[in-house]
């Protein structure tokens, strides 16, 4: 879990979009309550996936920590120093340590640029001159992305999507970064092609020493990529844990739900594992449920989940660093169960 | 496919769609073939630009007629479709088949509640009441789990949640009892929870109806999950079918192989890099020669002669399964016996 130093530490953060309404003097009538009260921490070099169904609050998370929103409670640190509430100049430093790679690649680059000068405009925008020319070291970047240094002057209508995706990462290792938060990097690609940039994406990692905050609905996916992974439900973390202890020993019945929902590409007619098929819908985060927000479609729920928030602790029988906010935490430890069968006939 | 096949219910023949645009002709469809029989579920896999698209909208008519040309068969319960008129079309669609989209919001009408919309098919097709309409729709919402249906009719699609608009194209599309029913990616705009219950409905409505369902999507988990057939698609031709047993198992053609390997999974090993399919999918203005998986086929060199970039493999189906490769069968098991190792251990 996090060490002494974490690069990123958040606590109690939290966002509230107002709803404006009202005639003739409009004013506040209510809160989108999208990120309530999150803290986490990433360490350096170290992956941390965001998981959740759309609507939880992990692209508002994402756009917090990157301060592309202004946070309404709670704290950001980043290497020790509050960054919660930091002006444009006081930012400005940081800004080219945290960068962003944005899950749209059609609608994240703009049209009217080259690629040469997409992938400069950090640089210019922070006045970096990196020896030997930004022209040098942008051609360096297409390399290190996997794209032919020659594209430089090309426009991003002339790339396939993971092309352009490729684009966005170099676009945001132009600056050296020390943290990136990935947006959703791969939902937008084929199947055939999510698998090459999240290569690109662990390469990257692995040799530049870079941190991540990986946000998707992939479960799959996450557990590829992530060393921690924290579950949200509704602006709230549910579970967070090391990536074997939350895929491998799911405390939390909405984390169990959620891994069982998965489908997975096996012949096999019996399931792999049982398939907990929750109720209903995800409510609405202007007027959340009291208590545990998952109680309305929990199947363990009491009446003491609709009068008390569960804490977000380490609950009897988990790992150090692995965090449950469930009064009734999962035992059965089993699930989901390892597919020992699987493909036999493939296999041999 | 051979003439015993004759009274599968739905059965499409060497199908051909082809687009002229500015640029030239598209072959978004080249040459397709499959059946399908009634309460069975064929599922069709491809990544964006397959054909797998195109091929539905054309069974149902709704391709632009100016700018397609179409050849090939399609035949639904003996009766041609490509050939059929506009107003015999209209007929079937809706009431004989049907189709649900990805997008249930821009497929839905903002400006018209959901009951009318339900209804409005129905009344359509059975000459019904508004009266009769309303009651049938709020029968369906019933159906497809709605919560307070007879409330719920009055609704404007915006006041649905995304599960729940998804439910409402399907009562609409089933409205009507179709024995035909084509999904085109319906679960994939879905967060998993709500598209576990999605599949779980068509299930069920499959057993209760015995209806024949071609469900399109790209992902080979939810194909695992309800299809009995499937057909791969790429480049706008078919180059693996058979059952979800065979396809899954021992998959015959590279892509196929490349796609499930290509796909991290739950309890795989997390520390190799994954094994994606190099390059990616082909222009259908100008298809590569030969196989047209072949320029991002790791096995293509080691068919003899390069034959794969010449000579384009023939669908060679026996009992239903086959594959478009030209991979000897001791060669296939030779090589993707490797790969099946690698991933699994």
């Amino acid at each position: 879990m996090s060490n002494a130093n974490p690069l990123l530490d958040v606590s109690g953060l939290t966002k509230h979009f107002p709803i404006k309404g009202g005639f003739p003097i409009r004013r506040t009538v209510g809160a989108v309550q999208a990120v309530d009260g999150l803290d986490f921490s990433v360490a350096e070099g170290e992956s941390l996936g965001l998981v959740g169904e759309s609507g939880c609050g992990k692209s508002t998370t994402g756009r917090l920590i990157t301060r592309l929103l202004e946070p309404t409670g709670g704290k950001i640190s980043y290497r020790g120093k509050d960054i919660t509430h930091a002006g444009r100049k006081q930012l400005a430093p940081i800004r080219s340590e945290i960068q962003m790679i944005f899950q749209d690649p059609y609608a994240s680059l703009n049209p009217r640029q080259t690629v040469g000068k997409i992938i400069s405009g950090p640089m210019e925008i922070n006045g970096i001159e990196p020896t030997g020319g930004r022209e040098k070291r942008v051609r360096e970047l297409l390399e290190i992305v996997g794209l032919n240094p020659e594209h430089y002057n090309r426009f991003p209508h002339e790339f396939s999507g993971g092309q352009r995706q490729r684009i966005g990462v170099a676009r945001a290792l132009a600056l050296e970064p020390k943290l990136i938060v990935a947006d959703e990097p791969v939902s937008a690609l084929d199947v055939s092609i999510q698998a090459q940039v999240v290569n690109l994406l662990q390469q990257v990692q692995k040799d530049l020493g870079i941190a991540f905050v990986f946000i998707a609905h992939d479960l799959a996916i996450v557990r590829h990529f992530s060393q921690r992974v924290a579950v949200m439900y509704l602006g709230k973390i549910v579970e967070i844990a090391d990536r074997d202890d939350l895929y491998g020993n799911p405390r939390h019945p909405y984390t169990r739900a959620l891994l069982s929902a998965v489908p997975e590409a096996t012949a096999d007619d019996v399931p792999a594992r049982e398939r907990i098929l929750l109720k209903g819908d995800v409510p609405s985060p202007i007027n959340p449920p009291s208590g545990c927000r998952f109680r309305t479609r929990c199947w363990k729920a009491t009446d003491k989940c609709a009068s008390e928030a569960p804490p977000l602790v380490q609950v009897e029988g988990n790992k150090p660093g692995h965090l449950t906010a469930c009064h009734y935490p999962e035992t059965d430890g089993t699930v989901p169960a390892p597919r020992l069968s699987k493909d036999p006939q493939a296999a041999a | 496919m051979t003439s015993t096949d004759q009274q599968a219910f739905l059965s499409v023949r060497d199908l051909k769609v082809h687009f002229s645009t500015e640029d030239g002709i598209v072959k978004a469809v080249d040459g397709l073939t499959f059946d399908l029989e009634k309460g069975k579920t064929l599922g069709i896999v491809g990544e964006s630009g397959s054909g797998k698209s195109v091929t539905n909208l054309t069974i149902l008519g709704l391709h632009d007629r100016h700018r397609t040309a179409i050849d090939g068969e399609i035949l639904l319960d003996g009766k041609e479709l490509i050939t059929a008129r506009e107003s015999e079309l209209e007929k079937l669609r809706g009431n004989k088949m049907a189709m649900i989209f990805q997008d249930a919001l821009a497929s839905l009408s903002p400006y018209h509640t959901i009951g009318k919309q339900i209804g409005e098919t129905y009344r359509k097709h059975t000459g019904a009441s508004k009266q009769e309409a309303r009651a049938r729709a709020i029968e369906m919402l019933k159906r497809v789990g709605i919560p307070q249906p007879d409330m719920r009719v009055d609704d404007y699609p915006h006041q649905f949640s995304g599960g729940m608009r998804q439910r409402a194209m399907i009562a609409m599309a089933l409205v009507c009892d179709p024995e035909l029913l084509i999904a085109d990616e319906p679960t994939t705009a879905l967060d998993v929870t709500v598209q576990a219950q999605i599949m779980d409905l068509l299930k069920d409505l499959q057993q209760e109806f015995g209806t024949a369902i071609v469900f399109i999507t790209h992902d080979l988990g939810v194909i695992a999950d309800i299809a009995d057939d499937v057909l791969v698609m790429y480049g706008g031709r078919c180059v693996e079918r058979g059952t979800k047993q065979e396809v899954l198992r021992t998959p015959r053609h590279p892509y196929t192989l490349g796609l499930m390997n290509s796909m991290p999974t739950l309890d795989g090993p997390v520390d190799v890099p994954l094994s994606p399919i190099p390059g990616s999918p082909p222009s259908l203005l100008n298809p590569p020669s030969g196989c047209r998986f072949h320029p991002r086929c790791s096995f293509a060199e080691k068919v003899a002669g390069g034959l794969c970039s010449t000579e384009q493999p023939a669908l060679e189906v026996v009992g239903g399964r086959g594959s478009a490769c030209h991979l000897t069968p001791e060669q296939r098991q030779e090589f993707f016996a490797d790969f099946a190792v690698s991933r699994h251990n």
